[in-house]
């Protein structure tokens, strides 16, 4: 047990002024890298590590715990306002949350994702203080095969997301793992669809394609119809922000209990981060929903439970990083080069060395949740002048937002050109009715699928029903076929209710 | 000075970022003639791993003594070769160098890229390690012998190991190791992994029997009490794990080594090979070096720019013959 000694220590360590300082200068910052699309959580956590070199342990961990879990929130701001999302993480949820602006509730849409964002954020600390041994314990039992089956649970996401039209969603996402085939071939390292072209080699990168395929579109739609008819605005709404979240909170506790263990949970496995927590939580809230009809057109539900869950991945995701040295997400593996960089090698004995660094930097976690509040509500009044930009100055702001960001996280201009070709790509799909989140679900799940496909494959000697025979893989593998028999019953049975009403209707 | 031949957005930016760095300069750092702006280290791996690690202490110390920022700039994917790439094509004015590591010695035996280490100016070797031989602390084999017996007398593929890719660093390792049990090549199946990581997780979690890694990617693990080190495929034991025997000590000949160093583009000026090498020889000794090197379980050995090309050459050569044996080679 943790000795009131270290804990007085750690907190001296972490409630000290130039800390409380730093963290609300990196939360500031989190605020902005966020909300500004194309930019992500990710990319605000590596363009702090520079200035981080300079600091103390926990100031340097204090700015990075504060910055990620702003920029995590602040994804949905743009995603309200522009349906843009400001982060992968924000991603799943953001048709809900602009149609939610577009109707005029844009304080509603907003003050839940805060509200939620700051409770499931909570959650995820409060977890990861409490159980970071027992669940990296837990996690480490996944091979290539239980890895497997959560991709396929990932990818079978796509379809049931993108419900509206199964066929184009398919279509979408087979190109999304059309797309992530490109690159090295995880098996042999050979080099596929890469036409002698060096960049190709690293593959389609991630960020850069979100970016195009989420904001080259809108801004090209812009563009066509900056002189025609005007775009339809958010209508700007009055009260106060936080006006109704009290009987939010009250009407789906159970909601954003489930998301945010989920999200915590989807957060310390390693590889999976905030995004895929929120595309899992949102698919899950539809599928319990009393109300699965209003997904994809402002669900509050939905945002509830995809926005919680989001956030408590970030705490979830340091679990495996603290406890083994292994990243949950792409945050935290940076999180890891800084550790070993500060002397504090990631791993069990982290907790024994030096105990009272961990604890300090569990408390910055809380205070960052806590300070989050009143920090996003001040980034959603300013976020509201964007409104007020003309469009002519704020689309060219925004591309230009997008260029650096691809050019930030690959540190070439193949990412500018990359973002631009899938950005062309996204918005000629798009405009024909193909969703775009299962593309970008293809992309990132893609390779993992083949990966963990082809690695058990060859563990296995090429026997399939290896897959079952480890009894977490069997219990994944029995999940997803249960998920997909689901599925497929629902379709056979609402086919013959149509053709009942059909043979109906002929009928009178 | 810096001197704008051709004109474009991008000397405009950096020639700015230099003149703002030197103004805030101390007087003494001017004098020199390299570096009068920041300079880049390309990194070919992410971050986080151990190059990159290594890499961001070096621009750190280098920084403390020349007297410039030192941009460690991450230029990943494709099993290295973006970034090895990119350190080779960089502008050799000698603001753009980077960290070449041991996969330069290999990648072109397998036809992913057409550069050799000889296409690099060499700057200085600073870290070698040997891989060791881990199972799971759960695993039956309690040493290297009972292991190579019980491989011996299986049937080939029964075994499964991994560490990194097909034809990686860690691959030829398992190879080597084999031939020199008699057996072949590919007696134990190679699980491809993404790097060390993912495989040290498989090995826990009872997907694979044995991980051929370096000993400072199987730490985390160790120092855990969820895996053991059997064996190092070094010439002599190593002070950071002294109950670890070596290959060699239980009859098995073989040995093998990953290394990191310090490169830039051919034809660098003279001034910038000088400053960054004679830097780097006084890095290496380095107290605070010595200690973040020890505390994450890498080995430290330097070789000065001459010695560098000579044993990235003697790699080569060696590389090639265990990617040709393993049947890997193009």
């Amino acid at each position: 047990m943790i000795s009131l000694d270290v804990l007085s220590q750690a907190a001296s360590l972490a409630f000290s002024v130039q800390v409380i300082a730093i963290v609300i200068a990196a939360a500031a910052f989190g605020m902005f890298v966020g909300a500004m699309p194309g930019l992500t959580a990710t990319m605000a956590t590596a363009l702090l590590v520079p200035v981080t070199f300079f600091m103390d342990p926990v100031p340097a961990l204090a700015a990075i715990v504060a910055a990620s879990g702003m920029a995590i929130y602040a994804g949905d701001i743009p995603g309200a306002l522009l349906r843009m999302p400001g982060t992968p993480a924000s991603a799943a949820y953001v048709e809900d949350s602009h149609q939610l602006a577009l109707k005029g509730k844009l304080n509603l849409s907003l003050g839940v994702s805060l509200t939620v964002s700051s409770v499931g954020g909570l959650f995820g600390v409060v977890i990861l203080i409490l159980c970071a041994p027992v669940l990296a314990e837990f996690a480490l039992n996944f091979t290539s095969f239980e890895f497997f089956w959560l991709a396929t649970l990932g990818l079978s996401c796509a379809i049931f997301i993108a419900a509206r039209d199964p066929l184009k969603a398919a279509v979408s996402l087979f190109i999304g793992l059309a797309l992530s085939t490109v690159g090295l071939d995880p098996a042999s390292g050979h080099p596929r669809f890469t036409f002698g072209v060096v960049d190709l080699l690293a593959g389609v990168e991630f960020v850069p394609a979100m970016i195009g395929l989420f904001a080259i579109g809108e801004i090209l739609r812009g563009a066509i119809r900056l002189h025609s008819d005007p775009v339809p605005q958010v209508p700007p709404t009055r009260g106060p922000l936080f006006k109704g979240m009290g009987g939010i909170l009250r009407k789906y506790p159970r909601n954003i209990l489930r998301s945010s263990a989920l999200g915590t949970v989807i957060g310390a496995l390693p590889g999976s981060g905030a995004d895929i927590a929120a595309w899992m939580a949102y698919a899950v809230s539809k599928r319990f929903s009393k109300t699965p009809e209003e997904y994809g057109k402002g669900s509050v539900e939905g945002l509830v439970d995809a926005s919680s869950a989001n956030n408590a991945a970030v705490g979830g995701s340091w679990i495996p990083a603290l406890v083994f040295g292994i990243p949950g997400d792409s945050i935290t593996a940076i999180v890891i080069g800084v550790l070993y960089m500060k002397g504090m090698n990631p791993g069990p004995t982290v907790f024994l060395i030096n105990p009272q660094l961990i604890y300090a930097v569990f408390m910055i976690f809380i205070l960052t949740n806590i300070v989050m509040l009143p920090l996003g509500w001040a980034t959603v009044k300013v976020a509201r002048t964007v409104l007020s930009v003309p469009r002519r100055i704020l689309l060219p702001l925004v591309l230009t937002f997008c260029i650096v960001g691809s050019f930030a996280l690959t540190s070439s201009s193949f990412g500018i050109a990359l973002m631009l070709v899938i950005g062309l790509l996204g918005w000629v799909m798009e405009d024909n009715g193909f969703p775009m989140a299962p593309i970008i679900l293809g992309l990132i799940l893609g390779q993992l699928f083949e990966r963990t496909f082809v690695t058990s494959m060859i563990k296995a000697d090429g026997d399939l029903l290896a897959f079952f025979e480890r009894p977490i893989a069997a219990g994944l593998g029995v999940f997803v076929f249960l998920v997909w028999g689901g599925a497929l019953i629902g379709a056979v049975l609402a086919a013959r209710r149509r053709r009942m009403a059909a043979e109906m209707d002929a009928r009178l | 000075m810096t001197t704008f031949d051709t004109l474009n957005r991008r000397t405009v930016l950096k020639g700015a970022a230099g003149l703002g760095a030197l103004s805030l300069l101390p007087g003494s750092a001017l004098a020199a003639d390299y570096p009068t702006r920041p300079v880049e280290l390309i990194c070919p791996w992410s971050a986080g791993g151990g190059t990159d690690a290594t890499g961001r202490m070096i621009a750190a110390l280098l920084e403390k003594r020349l007297g410039q920022t030192f941009n460690v700039v991450n230029r990943t994917g494709g099993s290295g070769v973006v970034g090895h790439s990119a350190i080779a094509n960089a502008k050799n004015d000698g603001y753009a160098i980077g960290t070449v590591t041991v996969e330069i010695a290999m990648m072109h035996w397998v036809g992913l890229t057409d550069l050799t280490p000889a296409d690099y100016t060499p700057l200085g070797l600073y870290n070698a390690d040997n891989p060791g031989v881990t199972v799971s602390a759960n695993s039956e084999y309690k040493d290297i012998k009972a292991l190579s017996a019980a491989i011996k007398a299986s049937a080939p593929g029964t075994f499964k190991a991994s560490g990194t890719g097909q034809g990686g660093i860690w691959h030829l390792a398992l190879v080597g190791w084999m031939l020199a049990l008699g057996l072949a090549a590919n007696h134990v199946t190679w699980v491809p992994s993404e790097g060390s990581a993912p495989a040290m997780q498989d090995l826990v979690a009872g997907g694979i029997d044995i991980v051929t890694a370096s000993l400072a990617e199987t730490k985390a693990m160790v120092d855990a009490g969820r895996a053991v080190n059997l064996a190092l495929m070094g010439d002599e034991r190593v002070a950071s794990y002294p109950d670890v025997p070596t290959l060699k000590e239980n009859g098995m000949d073989f040995t093998l080594a990953t290394w990191r160093s310090i490169g830039g583009p051919l034809g660098m000026p003279q001034e910038a090979i000088d400053a960054v090498s004679a830097a780097l020889a006084e890095i290496v000794v380095d107290p605070e070096f010595v200690e973040f090197m020890s505390g994450r379980g890498f080995g430290i050995k330097y070789l000065a720019p001459a010695e560098h090309a000579a044993f990235m050459a003697q790699t080569d050569k060696v590389m090639g013959e265990a990617l040709a044996a393993a049947g890997l080679a193009t």
